[in-house]
């Protein structure tokens, strides 16, 4: 019980200084690789070494779920990092960008969700391991009423469960 | 009127009042004796007809509910685009005995059309009373009168029948005015907005919500024959379409399926609701008897059929699907089989919705980065744009399918708009927060 307690705390603590560490980064010098200088902090195998070394996200063109080469490129380390901490259990969630009629948008959601479910399986991640959920165009990163910001919705998100 | 038997009130019509331009001894002129006053609806361009609402009489305490009443009249006759209120500062005749026949002359000389009086009475037994009189002015003759009984909170909805009762003489066509929205009721930021489902009156009036907003809630839809609605809601992990009773509160996920449920309408019968079932990527409908729970598939396609809405008559269905390669309306049979693409203008067509009258569906298009609310007849000739721009969606027609409310996001957030299938009279409709996803109950009574 004790051990388990220790173990949370240090976990939290550990989270706390990567992320002071994240914003000590940025802070100091944005023209440089803040990804990198927080990522030589995380922790191998945890969350935040996820997001930061390997990229939980893929974006897609308008009313497309094809997977672009980047994105591949990306799917690919998340499959190696995956096979690697096989500990984690995690949700692909689908997003779609403003324009595009609610129900449409949860369906081009889902389909891109389980576009990028299929290609983890294709490489070697059990099915049983993700589950899918689309959000349609409920659930925007950025707010902005243009196409940098239409381009950042339109994703597929990797999110590891926090009890796994 | 029927009485709805699930309803937590009792709305009573009693008698027409039988007065009439005989009882007050009235020489009519030959001229206008045979003209009854009646607004032609069909044509495209109309004039408002000039019509005099003087306030109700209001018997002993009753002032303020019969001024009240008056107001909520005027407003729905104004909204329709149809009337155009005169000014009370311009009225001759003052009314105090609506029981009397108005002076007419004093009527036709501010141009009034049609006049309307009326009183509100408490009775002993603590019930309101509400009688209306509607007066063809140039005729001189009463077109029509009723009376009411009900409860005194029922006032609003009094107002709303009797709007209904001069609508429907002025312009031949059945009103919209008793009937209520169900929409999405929005706050917070856009990022992790905070989404409602709420209830009010055609008119903004009366708005209650009905879920907490701690679960994301989408789209719902009225069961056409009970206090019913369907929604599709992210409440226990994977999104699922729900049934709520309005009245109960009592709530439950609508079948068990493999995959995320949404785009639920019922059947007009309200026996079944059809809906979307995701599978892998693709979309495809479904329909549930809501008794039996048996479920029928009704598409089987690798694209996404979604939006699917029933004829009146409850024969054929229009949905949307990207079966094609871009989102566009299609019709089948109720029970599945070929399906007919009827959308063939510039861009993508969507959330086609049938109208109650059957000679349109209302569609969504996407064209040159506007979202358009349009119509087209269910053979898909004489499309229509109503209102175009950045960003319109969702239509949903009144009961009568002469008016359309849709919701319009420019970026902010949503609010609620309503356009009559002419193109003309769009008019902005009050709700206290951001709002969209809006469907209109069919009349209450």
């Amino acid at each position: 019980m004790m051990n388990v307690r220790q173990v949370i705390r240090g976990a939290r603590l550990a989270a706390v200084l990567v992320a002071a560490l994240a914003i000590a980064a940025c802070a100091k010098n944005e023209a440089e690789n803040s990804q990198g200088a927080a990522g030589a902090m995380a922790v191998p195998g945890s969350q935040q070494d996820f997001l930061v070394n390997v990229g939980d996200r893929v974006w897609f063109e308008t009313d497309s779920s094809e997977l672009s080469a980047k994105s591949r490129d990306t799917l690919d380390k998340q499959a190696q990092w995956l096979q690697r901490y096989n500990r984690y259990t995690f949700t692909i969630e689908g997003h779609a960008d403003e324009r595009g009629t609610r129900e449409y948008n949860l369906a081009l959601g889902a389909r891109r969700a389980a576009t990028v479910r299929d290609y983890l399986i294709s490489r070697g991640i059990a099915a049983n391991r993700m589950r899918t959920i689309s959000y349609g165009k409920e659930r925007p990163v950025a707010t902005c009423d243009d196409i940098s910001c239409w381009s950042q919705n339109r994703r597929a998100v990797t999110v590891l469960d926090a009890s796994s | 009127m029927t009485i709805l038997p699930t309803l937590d009130f009792a709305l009573t019509r009693r008698r027409a009042l039988a007065l009439g331009a005989a009882a007050g001894g009235l020489a009519l002129s030959p001229r206008y004796a045979g003209a009854v006053v009646r607004l032609d609806v069909t044509q495209g361009n109309i004039q408002p007809m000039p019509i005099a609402l003087p306030d109700f009489v209001g018997a002993g305490q009753e002032g303020e509910v019969a001024h009240n009443v008056t107001a909520v009249i005027t407003n729905n006759l104004r909204r329709s685009g149809l009337f155009a209120p005169i000014d009370p500062a311009a009225y001759v005749e003052k009314i105090v005995n609506p029981d009397a026949v108005p002076r007419f002359a004093d009527w036709r000389v501010i141009n009034a059309q049609a006049l309307v009086t009326g009183r509100m009475t408490r009775q002993n037994d603590g019930r309101l009373r509400a009688e209306f009189r509607l007066w063809d002015v140039f005729a001189g003759q009463q077109l029509s009168g009723q009376q009411y009984f009900t409860t005194p909170d029922n006032w609003r909805r009094v107002a709303h029948i009797i709007s209904d009762a001069i609508y429907e003489r002025l312009t031949g066509e059945k009103g919209y005015f008793d009937s209520r929205i169900v929409f999405v009721d929005e706050t917070g930021p856009k990022q992790r907005r905070i989404k409602r489902l709420a209830l009010m009156d055609q008119d903004g009036a009366n708005v209650r919500y009905l879920t907490r907003g701690d679960d994301l809630v989408l789209t719902p839809r009225f069961n056409p024959t009970t206090q019913e609605i369907t929604y599709m809601s992210y409440g226990q992990g994977s999104p699922r379409v729900y049934l709520l009773n309005i009245e109960t509160g009592q709530r439950e996920i609508v079948g068990n399926f493999p995959g995320m449920t949404f785009a639920p309408r019922f059947s007009p019968d309200g026996q079944r609701v059809i809906m979307s079932l995701q599978q892998g990527g693709n979309s495809n409908l479904f329909v549930m008897d809501l008794r039996s729970k048996a479920t029928t598939r009704l598409t089987d396609t690798a694209a996404i059929d979604t939006s699917p809405s029933y004829s009146p008559d409850g024969a054929r269905i229009c949905f949307e699907s990207d079966r094609g390669g871009s989102q566009q309306i299609y019709i089948m049979a109720a029970n599945g089989g070929p399906a007919q693409r009827i959308s063939f203008g510039q861009g993508l067509y969507s959330t086609p919705v049938w109208s109650p009258r059957g000679d349109y569906i209302a569609f969504t298009r996407q064209a040159n980065n506007l979202f358009g609310i349009g119509i087209m007849k269910p053979d898909g000739s004489g499309e229509r744009v109503l209102t175009e721009g950045f960003h319109n969606e969702g239509p949903t027609f009144a009961p009568n399918g002469r008016v359309i409310m849709f919701f319009r996001d420019p970026g902010v957030g949503p609010n609620l708009f309503t356009v009559d299938v002419t193109g003309r009279n769009e008019q902005k409709v009050p709700t206290p927060s951001y709002a969209s996803d809006p469907a209109w109950s069919p009349l209450l009574s």
